[in-house]
């Protein structure tokens, strides 16, 4: 099977500081990867870039046997490559409800040729109804009707994170990318979300997510990809991922002997610095 | 907000001229106050619903009052090497269509060089645009007359073949004619404010990143805003041409512009009435003031008033008065963020 993403020997330098060098792995379709690594691994980074929030310096993403080259935020959406945000996950001003109907941007059956012509002679009304009851559907699916007309950026945390599922699962994805999920959600929060990345997949979507949160990294993920200072250490399922050593002294040892170690290792001066920025 | 309060303010914008009876210096003011406040409505459209502060937007009102003027008046203009351009005048109503036609264009062109960069850049490029086109006005004397102002601008003739041709010379004439205008602008910003296109302008005032990663185009959503923005204006430019058959460079005045701005701030931006109310709050306060203090004290109070507007109601009149109507504190809900120390 072709893989859904591969990340090809992507890198990306701010001015000397390497986030992440020479990035190679593959996501195959209906899998749940997760990206983990200690602060400052380059796991964000390796994000913007899957979604053009970033260009890469080196190296090229392709989702579905497209590369990803020069292609805009929007652009990469629209291919069917989704992502969720750590911190702002809502639009903070408009209702749950609305939110979810600005999230159904690209969608409501085949586009009209002229849709401003459409809005503004009022003959967007059979359209706008379907709309409205995917995004009623949406909520549900998410669990968050008894909040639709609710201010989503009154809502709490948690609820913020659902809210900004919907609106990606809105674009109708064929893959998520999920930025920390659960950070800030307790215990039965997590749970219930990791119940929902489940049924992410069931809908035929392939997941990769950044987490912090071992417990749940290790119980919802087929594979799991380890990045430190930027670059890839370790590559596998859960239980072989628990018992690697290098992920164990990259979370661990991080002590002097790690740090030198990993300074060997890159052997560069420039990618020392990165070390340093990352303890720092 | 209801929606029989837009209807009864038409209503009763309808029936005022009847209310107030034939005083010219009235409809005068409330005929250049209508003008304002279509270019208000358009304001409004960038700045309240896409976020975006254009401060030269009089350039795209200017442009209409001209090219409607030119279109009506005819020209004759000297290129250069041998190249003339003569133009036979054509009916006002043309001159209208053009104008909005060619302010749209204007607004394209503001919008594909400056949405790539956004929020200042497009306030200074926008703002230089404005003192570009009125240094044009005054200097190119050849088509537009420079300080010397292009006079016996015609009315607008409205007619269709077989029924008969109005030509609009009275003041009464041209208040319903502004009205017309003004509303079917209230219209098209409201329809497009409800529709996908308005959800893609909220999107991405209130989160970019998120909007672009639901899949919205942000240049080509500012740019069509930018575009039907400048075009409204264009067209309240150009009635302001044939209502008062004679502009000079003084309509790229800046002051104008802040007038709207005004106008759109105090109303409450990024609300459908709010322009509205701005409008005729701003435009007619001068009127309301004049029979009883000097002119120095009237624009004192001008400010005063502004002041007090967005002391009491910051969020400006029409959201202030519909929080006040809901009976809940205008205050907004506190935003819940994560705990520092679960966050990292």
């Amino acid at each position: 099977m072709s893989p859904i993403l591969s990340v090809d020997h992507a890198g990306v330098r701010f001015g000397g500081l390497v986030a992440i060098a020479d990035l190679h792995f593959d996501v195959q379709p209906g899998e749940i990867v997760s990206l983990i690594g200690p602060n400052g691994a380059g796991k964000t980074t390796a994000f913007n870039v899957m979604t053009g929030f970033l260009k890469p310096s080196q190296g090229e993403v392709r989702f579905r046997g497209t590369s990803l080259k020069g292609l805009q935020p929007h652009e990469i959406t629209r291919l069917g490559l989704a992502r969720t945000f750590q911190r702002t996950s809502v639009f903070a001003d408009d209702t749950v409800f609305d939110n979810v109907m600005i999230g159904l941007h690209r969608q409501g059956g085949r586009m009209s040729r002229a849709p401003l012509l459409d809005a503004l002679l009022g003959r967007a009304g059979a359209s706008e109804r379907a709309l409205r009851e995917r995004a009623a559907a949406l909520i549900d699916w998410v669990g968050l009707s008894a909040r639709a007309q609710e201010r989503a950026g009154a809502l709490a945390y948690g609820e913020q994170r659902l809210v900004g599922v919907a609106l990606a699962l809105a674009t109708e994805p064929a893959m998520l990318l999920l930025d920390e999920p659960v950070s800030g959600m307790n215990a039965s929060e997590t749970r219930v979300f990791v119940r929902l990345i489940r049924q992410i997949r069931e809908r035929g979507i392939t997941v990769l997510l950044v987490e912090h949160d071992m417990p749940m990294v290790m119980e919802v993920s087929d594979r799991i990809v380890v990045l430190n200072y930027g670059r890839l250490i370790a590559e596998g399922p859960p239980a072989a991922i628990r018992s690697d050593p290098a992920v164990i002294e990259a979370y661990l040892g991080q002590g002097s002997a790690a740090r030198r170690a990993a300074a060997e290792a890159q052997g560069c001066e420039a990618q020392g610095s990165v070390s340093e920025a990352a303890h720092a | 907000m209801s929606r029989l309060l837009p209807l009864a303010l038409l209503a009763a914008l309808v029936a005022l001229p009847l209310a107030l009876g034939p005083s010219p210096y009235l409809l005068n003011a409330l005929i250049v106050t209508g003008i304002l406040t279509i270019g208000a409505l358009s304001l409004n459209l960038l700045l309240g619903f896409t976020g975006q502060l254009s401060l030269g937007h009089i350039a795209f009102f200017g442009i209409g009052a001209y090219v409607s003027a030119l279109t009506s008046l005819g020209f004759e203009v000297d290129l250069g090497f041998g190249y003339r351009i003569v133009h036979e005048p054509w009916p006002a109503a043309v001159g209208f269509g053009l104008a909005t036609l060619a302010a749209g264009a204007c607004g394209w062109l503001i919008g594909r060089l400056s949405f790539r960069v956004r929020g200042a850049y497009f306030v200074i490029v926008t703002i230089s645009f404005a003192e570009v086109v009125r240094l044009v006005a005054l200097n190119w004397v050849e088509l537009t007359q420079g300080p010397l102002a292009l006079t016996g601008i015609p009315a607008i003739t409205l007619g269709l073949p077989g029924i008969g041709t109005w030509t609009l010379r009275t003041k009464l004439q041209n208040y319903y004619l502004v009205l017309a205008v003004g509303t079917l602008c209230w219209l098209v910003v409201a329809r497009l404010v409800g529709s996908r296109f308005g959800r893609a302008m909220r999107g991405l005032k209130e989160n970019e990143s998120l909007a672009l990663s639901v899949g919205i185009n942000a240049t080509r959503t500012l740019t069509v805003a930018a575009v039907i923005s400048a075009a409204m204006a264009g067209a309240a430019g150009s009635l302001y041409a044939h209502y008062l058959r004679i502009i000079d460079p003084d309509v790229f005045a800046f002051t104008t512009t802040v007038s709207m701005v005004i106008m759109v701030v105090a109303g409450g931006k990024g609300t459908l009435m709010g322009p509205v109310v701005g409008g005729l709050i701003f435009g007619l306060l001068p009127v309301a003031l004049r029979p009883v203090m000097a002119p120095e004290a009237q624009w004192i109070v001008y400010g005063l008033v502004l002041i007090v507007i967005l002391f009491v109601m910051p969020r400006g009149i029409v959201p202030g008065l519909a929080d006040l109507v809901r009976r809940r504190p205008a205050r907004p809900a506190p935003v819940l963020e994560p705990s520092p120390v679960v966050q990292r």
